[in-house]
């Protein structure tokens, strides 16, 4: 199995955030929130402020670290709602056909016919911004893409031979698709939701930036670079450092998933000598 | 004193190149067609016998490379021929017909103005001449209605029908060789038969020699009048047809006749346990040292897995590969 | 000494699969890709079923396993109604199928274990240690060896996945087997294997075959009894001497008239045109437009019947009696 660079650069990458996000509590030097000294307010980078400080005297560089925490979270658990709902709905459309598909290709064009971040914005305006409204927003908005790879390969899988065996043997539908569908196609998924947690991460950024996501005084990386809205020109660095985190973060994942796709793709091949 | 081979090919050395390694997926093929003559090529998967066709008519593409030999046609070398001036061969000269024909014609365009495009092409007719010559074309074929056929799209057509236009299209100009791989693997055995017999009254009828290539042998046997095998990149025996099946040389084509269940076999001789040949066809990367055949083969001794057997004539203008024949 | 009749295995009666197609013009309409068929297969015998594309042979073999509804007619496997009644856990106990393709027919996923020990798991088979006893004895059966079940699909030869899946079909222990051109994707250097294990197999476990092929020396070595359809309908059926060597359906001596002699030689008159639209079928006798013995009679409706003329040979021709002298 060869590692290409994609996955080697993406992978590190995203360990370093994993790593600062999981280490937070040890690597930080201030308490993101209550540390706030309005005598050390807008200090540029150095001293004991590795990154610099707001406009509240609070240390930009633990408040990045705790930023992951929240970003990471975001990032992976929306995905995964986004991948469940994705592929149960996919596979199951694709697999069984008939009036169930129609119903699920049908509400698949309308969430796709909405942009995923405005329909998100729509939900968090009626559920209470938080961090669990955010999961749920992003979590139910963005399935459409992971749905209809599910479909399609569902689709062209089933015409296999060894899916009619399984049906021939006497397994039921649940788990023909569960046992000899699904694990034949999660290269494409894995693929595809790899590169989704970077959307959602920059999905949340976007959010907390317009004041709908993580309120402040909670380090999220979206609310930091809107709290530094003012300060762009003056201090610049309370809105470098965040924005910072968030590209090397959607970075890492792209590439990661790049790579993934690199290893996962051939494998899927079963030809003649 | 026999006439100059039409077709002469020696030596011909295909390589494959996978990864960073390079094998030789054809190697030290030599065969010879007269004028007007049908020779059949026969094998299994991966033993050459397409990428060898391939190879005559320039069509081969990397990974694929000629690495060596010499292809003659009507005296003069073809291997190494410029691009541009092997495009005014293919059509002209030498045609070839394939086993797909779905993927051979183009999608978008009436038959029978791809039959046409052949009469502009090679023979400078103008388009109105050349649709006329086309559903002339069609006509020799055998397709009813040429007229109409003419206007309809390559998936408006059967399988056979469109196998017909593709022999058409290969044998608009005459050429004096058509190479047909596999043309009727993919059609249903009674359309099988009727586009056999098409091609054997065609080309007869145009001095056409055919190089036809199949894994079938009975098939091959039937309507070629030479017969070379092909095992694992190398011609094993070329024979006429009649002797393939009746004396077989080479262990390879021995084994192959006495498992295949031929028709009426059962009710002469009852039905017998079929000989098997052991173990696989070997693929590119794997061909074993030696004379290629000796891990599977009932014959073989030391000198076999060592020695690659030198061609052996036989009597009747045949040859043999094997320190073992007969 | 007289032996006692072989029991009736597999029984269809008047089998017959529609398929609704949509028109834009014509609205919608009925593709007969099965049209009334009768069958019957013995204890241990193998009924090789032959035709061209569209004569409904595939669509039979999944209508026989359960996988198509008919639109009409019965099956009974083993004496029990195949469709409604039959579950498909009992159904998938009495009959299997193996697949015409080694290369997609065995889950790339998938150990050869796994692929052997769900369906037991699936029929109740608990005991790991039984199970793994069944799946070595199977291997061994089928001509692999029992470190052959630990590796995966692509690792195996075309030949050897074959086996696997033959080793599949039968570790339920069936009573009936599909074959659906079980060595037409094979090299031909190994087809002789895979059809000596096959009629091993039978042997040995007393199995009956049905067995869809286009190839008519596969099909005449093997089978006991041959079915010849075209265009949805059996046209002739009887023992495989009778077939073979005293074909009386102008289309089945097409058939063997097509397949080259490689001695040179011809086997009778061949047909020319294509199969008909099965949407807008002649009329009378469905073969009646390529038939070279076709007469007036033979254009007039209805569909001949399948008639007798002799025993055990079944006819679909109006003027087999005629022919046949």
């Amino acid at each position: 199995m060869r590692i290409g660079a994609n996955l080697l650069i993406g992978g590190t990458l995203f360990a370093v955030v994993v790593i600062a996000g999981v280490l937070a509590p040890w690597l930080a030097h201030t308490d993101p929130v209550m540390d706030a000294n309005l005598m050390n307010a807008e200090e540029p980078p150095g001293g004991a402020f590795w990154f610099g400080t707001d406009a509240q005297g609070r240390d930009i560089y633990s408040r990045v670290l705790y930023g992951a925490r929240i970003s990471l979270t975001v990032g992976i658990v929306s995905q995964l709602i986004n991948t469940v709902i994705g592929v149960c709905l996919g596979l199951s459309a694709g697999y069984w056909g008939g009036w169930w598909d129609d119903f699920v290709s049908g509400l698949t064009n309308l969430v796709l016919a909405i942009p995923s971040l405005i329909f998100a914005l729509a939900l968090m305006a009626i559920l209470t911004p938080g961090l669990t409204s955010l999961l749920i927003a992003l979590g139910l908005t963005n399935w459409s893409f992971t749905c209809r790879l599910a479909r399609a390969s569902a689709l062209s899988l089933k015409s296999q031979g060894y899916v009619q065996a399984a049906k021939v043997l006497g397994y039921g539908d649940v788990r023909i698709m569960v046992t000899q569908l699904l694990p034949n196609m999660l290269g494409p998924i894995i693929v595809i939701g790899t590169l989704g947690m970077g959307g959602a991460v920059l999905a949340e950024a976007a959010l907390s930036f317009l004041g709908l996501g993580i309120r402040p005084p909670f380090p999220s990386w979206g609310s930091m670079l809107s709290d530094a809205r003012d300060q762009i020109t003056t201090a610049p660095w309370i809105s470098i450092f965040p924005g910072l985190a968030i590209f090397i973060t959607v970075l890492g994942l792209n590439l990661l998933g790049d790579g993934l796709r690199d290893i996962l793709d051939p494998q899927g091949r079963a030809g003649k000598a | 004193m026999s006439a100059e081979p039409l077709l002469q090919v020696d030596d011909l050395r295909i390589d494959l190149a996978l990864g960073d390694e390079r094998f030789a997926a054809v190697q030290d093929v030599s065969l010879s067609i007269g004028r007007g003559e049908t020779f059949g090529l026969v094998g299994e998967s991966g033993c050459g016998k397409s990428i060898t066709a391939l190879a005559l008519i320039g069509l081969l593409r990397p990974p694929l490379r000629l690495a060596g030999g010499t292809v003659r046609l009507d005296g003069r070398e073809i291997q190494s021929l410029r691009p541009a001036e092997m495009r005014r061969l293919r059509g002209k000269r030498i045609s070839m017909i394939f086993q797909e024909p779905m993927t051979a014609l183009n999608p978008v365009s009436p038959v029978g103005r791809q039959i046409a495009e052949m009469f502009v092409l090679h023979e400078g007719a103008t388009w109105q001449e050349a649709e006329r010559r086309a559903v002339e074309a069609l006509a020799s074929v055998r397709v009813a209605a040429p007229e109409r056929r003419a206007k309809d799209y390559p998936h408006q057509l059967s399988g056979g029908m469109r196998q017909r236009v593709m022999i058409a299209i290969a044998l608009a100009c005459s050429p004096d060789l058509l190479l047909a791989d596999e043309p009727t693997t993919a059609l249903d055995v009674t359309v099988q038969a009727e586009i056999l017999d098409l091609v054997r009254d065609l080309c007869a009828a145009k001095g056409t020699a055919v190089l036809m290539i199949s894994h079938d042998l009975g098939l091959i046997a039937n309507a070629c009048r030479r017969v070379g095998v092909m095992y694992a990149g190398r011609i094993v025996e070329t024979r006429a047809a009649e002797e393939v099946f009746r004396a077989p040389s080479h262990p390879y084509t021995s084994g192959l006749v006495a498992s295949l269940p031929l028709l009426g076999a059962r009710a002469r001789q009852g039905r017998r346990r079929l000989k098997e040949i052991a173990g696989v066809v070997p693929s590119v990367a794997g061909f074993p040292h030696g004379c290629r055949f000796h891990p599977r083969c009932g014959r073989a001794s030391d000198l076999c897995r060592e020695d690659d057997p030198a061609p052996t004539p036989l009597p009747g203008d045949g040859l043999v590969r094997c320190h073992h024949h007969g | 000494m007289a032996e006692p009749a072989p029991e009736t295995i597999l029984k269809v009666e008047d089998l017959a699969v529609y398929f609704p197609v949509g028109g834009y013009f014509r609205g919608r309409r009925s593709l007969p890709a099965v049209d009334g068929v009768d069958l019957e297969l013995k204890k241990g015998e193998c009924l090789g079923v032959v035709g061209e594309s569209g004569c409904g042979k595939s669509t039979l073999a999944l209508s026989i396993l359960g996988l198509q509804a008919p639109t009409r007619g019965r099956i009974l496997l083993d004496g029990h109604e195949v469709g409604a009644g039959m579950d498909r856990m009992a159904r998938a106990r009495i009959a299997q199928l193996v697949f015409q393709d080694p290369y997609s027919s065995l889950n790339p996923r998938q150990t050869v274990r796994a692929t052997l020990a769900t369906p037991l798991r699936l029929h109740g088979m608990t005991d790991d240690g039984e199970i793994d006893a069944r799946i070595a004895a199977m291997l061994a059966q089928v001509g692999l060896r029992p470190e052959h079940a630990a590796r995966y699909p692509h690792e195996f030869s075309g030949g050897q996945r074959q086996r696997i899946g033959i080793a599949r079909a039968l570790i339920l222990r069936p009573k009936v087997v599909l074959l659906d051109e079980p060595v037409s994707a094979l090299d031909v250097s190994i087809r002789a294997q895979i059809i000596n294990l096959l009629l091993e197999l039978k042997d040995a476990f007393g199995l009956s075959y049905i067995m869809i092929s286009h190839d008519l020396g596969v099909v005449e070595h093997m089978s006991d009894r041959v079915a010849v359809m075209y265009l949805g309908r059996v046209v002739e059926t009887g023992r495989w001497e009778t077939i073979f060597t005293r074909p009386r359906h102008p289309y089945t001596r097409a058939l063997i008239a097509a397949i080259p002699d490689p001695f040179g030689g011809t086997r009778g008159v061949k047909v020319t045109g294509e199969v008909p639209n099965p949407l807008d079928p002649p009329t009378g006798c469905s073969f009646h437009p390529r038939c070279p013995e076709a007469r007036a009679i033979c254009r007039e409706p209805p569909v001949p019947r399948l008639e007798a003329l002799g025993q055990d040979h079944l006819v679909r021709c109006r003027r087999a009696a005629e022919l046949a002298a």
